[in-house]
């Protein structure tokens, strides 16, 4: 009897350990961002004081300065501003694009849905120097509106992969019945499909809203003034002064940014693993 | 019988098509042309001059170090990814007291922008204020006035990078694992555990080899997007010291996009397409299973 509890007990007990092992190192920055925001500067930079404690009191001083006398603001809004009209192009192209390669294109539309996926996995390190050419071309070198334009080239596909997927699962025959009763095919798209997939779109914002907020190699290489950056440049490139690093305000931003982002994107995570697990999971 | 409108399908689709062919198709090919020529970034002309640009960065000894350092650190971190991946998905299937706080705290180095992960990581691996260090300090492992460089010495800077790489791209491969163990038929572990396999017998004998569909696939995004990335580099170590971390995207954007060469940038980045080819022959080769089961 005793031996049996032990080979009950010993798996539960190792994947406890297990669990918090992990949670620990992989929470571990932002626990330290949460530290080091709060911090006094000379509290930081005293090397006799445990790091993990706070030897002196605790200060807002670090959220002033980012408020008050970085560019911080400025970036979360025009991360806010880039994000909101790359959602709306995502959604005006990728809605359509999706219907139609579920619905209305047969067995190349699926094809096709793969191949409009497959322009997902183009990575920006392979495209960043002949779009540095075509951003200038368009007059947009050093604008927000140059990630607002070359963005939706990796939100359309994995959206409208996703959205393809949404209105598979709508039965066919509520679309038929639709049309009998006299609504046209854009009819039936609009006015019924989109409101039935509501889930799926709330879903593509939130993905095409957090990829944004995550992106940096574009932004990097197409904007080079200050106040023109999105918060994942802006704060770990231009909020380093010289060689200075204001750990304290550097960390306020980054817990700043993280958590809220984090979050969001936390709540919709599974359906996007839905859209690389595909084929795979049945 | 409904009268569908032939045209209506392309016209709701080609709006889309239209777009990302113009802003990746069209750069894609550029890329090639791009990495054939002498282009600079002033300059107008174009100028064909063959392989040359190859030639040269081949004979490069700085980019073939970023070419074998591209393969060590996508190579390393995916292994350590991919058991790390496995302990912690087995760990998380069954329901706990907590599951969801775990599980958005084991998701935040993936669902946090990579920049801002990276930074924080550069300020616990300070070469001065390192926690990292203190504690080592603390417990006499290391001298407190030769603590390690974690980011300026080259052994230690790419072991850094890379962890920290992993770091990032381990909740990632969980959440891909995780939807394939739930997707498991509960009934077969525990027929097994009917038969008589004890706990480690059923997760080495049959939950892994069911999984192994679901690995290939973490396996793939997770090396496109490891190979493929600069950014915790860029953070981290900007390819230093004395370039001993750079790797095929950070070299590609220090030539072409800081040091204006368009054409060996371009050269430099084609590296990066034979995985892509790879990995693209994968996903359709897995699409097409869906598609005939």
């Amino acid at each position: 009897m005793a031996r049996r509890r032990l080979t009950w007990m010993l798996p539960r007990i190792m994947m406890w350990l297990v669990r918090i092992f992990f949670a620990v190192v992989l929470a571990f920055p932002f626990y330290w961002m949460l530290i080091t925001t709060f911090k006094r500067n000379t509290d930081l930079n005293n090397l006799k004081n445990n790091p993990f404690l706070f030897t002196e009191p605790p200060t807002l001083d670090h959220l002033r300065l980012l408020f008050h006398e970085t560019l911080f603001p400025r970036w979360v809004l025009n991360t806010m501003f880039a994000g909101l009209i790359v959602v709306i192009i995502t959604l005006l192209l990728a809605l359509p694009a999706a219907y139609a390669l579920a619905r209305l294109t047969g067995e190349w539309g699926t094809r096709l849905g793969i191949g409009v996926f497959l322009t997902y996995l183009v990575p920006p390190t392979l495209l960043f120097i002949p779009l540095s050419k075509v951003v200038s071309f368009l007059g947009l070198q050093d604008s927000l509106w140059s990630i607002i334009v070359v963005y939706p080239t990796f939100t359309i596909p994995f959206s409208t992969w996703l959205l393809m997927g949404f209105f598979k699962s709508i039965p066919r025959d509520l679309e038929d019945a639709a049309m009998v009763d006299g609504l046209t095919q854009w009819g039936a798209f609009v006015k019924l499909m989109i409101p039935m997939s509501t889930s799926g779109i709330l879903t593509v914002v939130i993905f095409a809203f957090t990829l944004v907020t995550q992106e940096f190699v574009y932004a990097l290489t197409f904007i080079s003034s200050a106040a023109h950056q999105t918060v994942g440049v802006g704060v770990p490139t231009f909020l380093v002064r010289g060689d200075v690093y204001y750990w304290g305000s550097l960390m306020a931003a980054c817990l700043i940014t993280s958590l809220p982002i984090g979050f969001l994107y936390n709540l919709f995570l599974d359906r996007f693993i839905e859209g690389f697990t595909v084929g795979a999971v049945k | 019988m409904i009268r569908r409108q032939r045209w209506l399908g392309p016209a709701m689709f080609m709006p889309a098509i239209v777009y990302i062919v113009a802003l990746v198709g069209v750069p894609f090919v550029m890329a090639f042309l791009y990495s054939v020529s002498d282009a600079k970034v002033g300059s107008v002309s174009y100028h064909f001059v063959g392989l040359q640009n190859f030639v040269s960065i081949l004979h490069n000894p700085a980019f073939r170090r970023a070419l074998q350092n591209s393969f060590v650190f996508t190579i390393t971190s995916q292994v350590l990814v991919l058991i790390g991946a496995n302990i912690l998905a087995l760990s998380l299937k069954e329901a706990f007291p907590g599951r969801r706080f775990f599980r958005f705290l084991i998701l935040l180095p993936w669902v946090a922008p990579v920049s801002i992960g990276s930074l924080g990581w550069k300020w616990i691996l300070d070469s001065l204020y390192s926690v990292i260090s203190w504690v080592l300090v603390r417990f006499h492992l290391v001298n407190q006035y030769d603590t390690p460089m974690w980011l300026g010495e080259p052994k230690l800077a790419m072991m850094s990078v890379i962890l920290v790489h992993t770091w990032h791209m381990l909740p990632f491969a969980t959440v891909i694992l995780l939807a394939g163990l739930t997707a498991i038929p509960k009934d077969i572990p525990e027929a097994a555990a009917v038969d008589g396999a004890g706990f480690f017998r059923t997760t080495f004998q049959i939950t892994i080899p069911m999984m192994l569909p679901i690995i290939n696939v973490a396996v793939l995004f997770g090396a496109i997007f490891t190979f493929t990335d600069m950014t915790v580099i860029y953070i981290l170590t900007r390819g230093g010291p004395y370039d001993t971390t750079q790797v095929i995207p950070t070299e590609a954007f220090f030539a072409g996009i800081l040091g204006s060469d368009l054409a060996e940038g371009a050269a430099i980045s084609i590296f990066l397409v034979p995985l892509l080819v790879i990995a693209a022959y994968f996903v359709l080769r897995s699409a097409h299973r869906a598609e005939v089961t």
